[in-house]
């Protein structure tokens, strides 16, 4: 696959890639939906986020995408502050991650093509420069004959694997993602772990929030558990 | 596959963000009054400057006959010593029928036969080394004539103030309409950003800086802008030629002489339009995002 995630210099030990310390979270609504949530996810590692409907998974990768910011606690992006990061710098983030949203979040105005492209494009990339990779990107998650279609056209599939094509088709350091395999079948659902799986081994740290503890299991990633607000297993 | 054009980069903004017709229609009809309110402008100044200039080249002496003088005598020796001094072309006597004719619209018929009117010379001065009222005034004196030099400048000063109110009011229309342009650009900004909520979040996460986000409306808004100040001043120009070919060199009416070369100060009002449109959009987009913290 051409598609090359970007590596640290050999040399000095990457920071770790994500760092949570005692990150509390909620919603007007809800409250406490995150309590003390420490994590810590060394570069290169893979890492499966198992736990019940509503314990707070979507919203613990809401804070990793920076979308909401932790009212208490740490969160450290690439050995950088990015909890208390201004606004400003939001973006230089974003671009180093990859992320599959659980609602896709697809353009349904832009064709899958435009969709895969989105970031390469929002980057300044030229159209020559990217076509190839999307083209190649889509053709790998089976989407190769319809690249012109737009969301509204696709199945709920089809949009989850527009979705992590979009995610993964940067070469993103990190890449997180949000129930990936919830709408596709088995066969699909084996064939995109094998794709998180390259791509970890190409040296991309990667989180998958997920209710599919067979899947976690099989991948041979490290299960972490949230539950009550807290995360269990992994490093921290 | 080969990469076709078909389908790839479209625009990241979708078509009809939020009431776009009705915005251009706006701007299309604010540009409109712009360009007239700058063509009325430019007429009235160039009125005002021709009357000014015509002022400038006249005097008007009053005689008052010496003992045992006539008025006309009066006069007449007045337009003689007038007629020598430098800067003056041509000095007039002007005798009773001219001035009953300039009178008679004013108190009829009836009285005029009766009335004392004053004597007066009308002198005519060279237009580009004018004599001035006092040389005219030592000339008379000299030659012993009693008389009262009007150059007019009060008249003249009347009519440049006015001038210069209309342009200042004319500037005020032009800054206001623009105004009231970015005003509606703004507005509409902000409403295609409130209906396009989740593609800016979208964008926002695969990494667009605010700028970038902001530099699509403000891009779409500029485009829509120049087209509706395109049309805007086109009408425009199809008024102040119709007006032109109507009133000939004189325009409609003297008071408003319109060129053909007022059409072309109208060209730059696409290129305004699409300024105010992209100031005004990049600032309601920014304070927009801004505010999403
Ligand atoms: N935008 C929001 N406003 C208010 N409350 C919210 C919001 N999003 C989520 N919640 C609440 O926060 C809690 C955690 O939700 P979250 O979506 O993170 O759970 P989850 O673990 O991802 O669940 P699932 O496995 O069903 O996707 C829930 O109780 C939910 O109702
Ligand atoms: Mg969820």
């Amino acid at each position: 696959m051409s598609v090359q995630p970007r590596r640290a210099a050999e040399t000095a030990p990457a920071p770790d890639t994500v760092r949570l310390g005692g990150v509390g979270f909620g919603y007007a609504e809800t409250p406490d939906v995150l309590r003390d949530v420490n994590l810590i996810l060394p570069a290169g590692s893979f890492h499966f986020l198992t736990g019940p409907s509503g314990a707070g998974k979507s919203t613990l990768l809401k804070l990793l995408t920076l979308a909401e910011r932790p009212v208490a606690g740490s969160l450290e992006l690439f050995g950088e502050d990015a909890g208390s990061a201004p606004r400003s710098a939001l973006p230089a983030f974003r671009r180093r991650m990859g992320v599959v949203f659980q609602d896709f979040r697809l353009l349904d105005h832009l064709t899958a093509f435009d969709n895969a492209a989105l970031p390469l494009r929002l980057s300044g990339a030229k159209l020559d420069s990217y076509s190839a990779d999307v083209e190649e990107m889509l053709d790998w998650v089976g989407l190769g004959s319809k690249l012109d279609a737009r969301p509204p056209a696709l199945s709920g599939g089809e949009k989850q694997r527009l979705a992590i094509a979009r995610a993964v088709v940067t070469g993103p350091e990190l890449i997180v993602a949000d129930e990936p395999t919830g709408s596709v079948d088995a066969v699909m659902g084996e064939r995109l772990l094998k794709l998180f799986q390259t791509l970890n081994k190409l040296g991309t740290t990667i989180l998958i929030a997920s209710h599919d503890e067979s899947l976690a299991e099989r991948s041979g990633a490290t299960l972490l558990r949230l539950e009550n607000g807290r995360v269990t297993g992994g490093a921290a | 596959m080969i990469p076709g054009l078909t389908g790839r980069r479209a625009p990241i903004l979708p078509r009809d963000a939020g009431g776009e017709p009705w915005l251009a229609a706006v701007i299309a009809v604010l540009c409109f009054l712009a360009c007239l309110s700058a063509v009325g402008a430019l007429a009235a100044d160039r009125a005002a400057h021709g009357w000014a200039r015509q002022l400038r080249a006249e005097a008007t002496v009053q005689v008052r006959p010496r003992v045992g003088e006539t008025g006309a005598e009066a006069a007449a020796r007045a337009a003689e010593t007038l007629a020598g001094v430098d800067g003056v072309e041509e000095a007039q006597a002007m005798d009773r029928k001219t001035a009953e004719a300039l009178l008679r619209p004013w108190i009829g018929d009836a009285v005029l036969p009766d009335l004392p009117l004053p004597f007066l010379v009308t002198v005519r001065l060279d237009r580009d080394a004018p004599a001035s009222p006092v040389s005219l005034s030592r000339a008379l004196a000299s030659a012993g004539v009693d008389a009262t030099v009007d150059d007019h400048s009060l008249w003249r000063r009347e009519v440049e103030r006015s001038a210069g109110l209309i342009t200042v009011l004319a500037a005020a229309a032009f800054l206001l309409t623009a105004g009231a342009a970015g005003a509606a650009v703004a507005y509409a900004t902000r409403a295609g950003m409130a209906a396009q909520g989740a593609l800016i979040e979208t964008l926002s996460l695969n990494g667009a800086s605010d700028g970038r986000i902001a530099g699509l409306f403000q891009m779409r808004y500029g485009l829509l802008a120049a087209g509706a100040g395109a049309a805007g001043a086109l009408a425009a120009m199809l008024v102040t030629a119709f007006v032109r070919f109507l009133g000939g060199a004189e325009g409609v009416t003297p008071a408003l002489p319109v060129t053909w070369s007022d059409a072309l100060i109208l060209s730059p009002c696409p290129l305004l339009a699409a300024t105010v449109a992209l100031v005004a959009a990049r600032f309601a987009a920014l304070a927009r995002l801004k505010g999403r913290g």
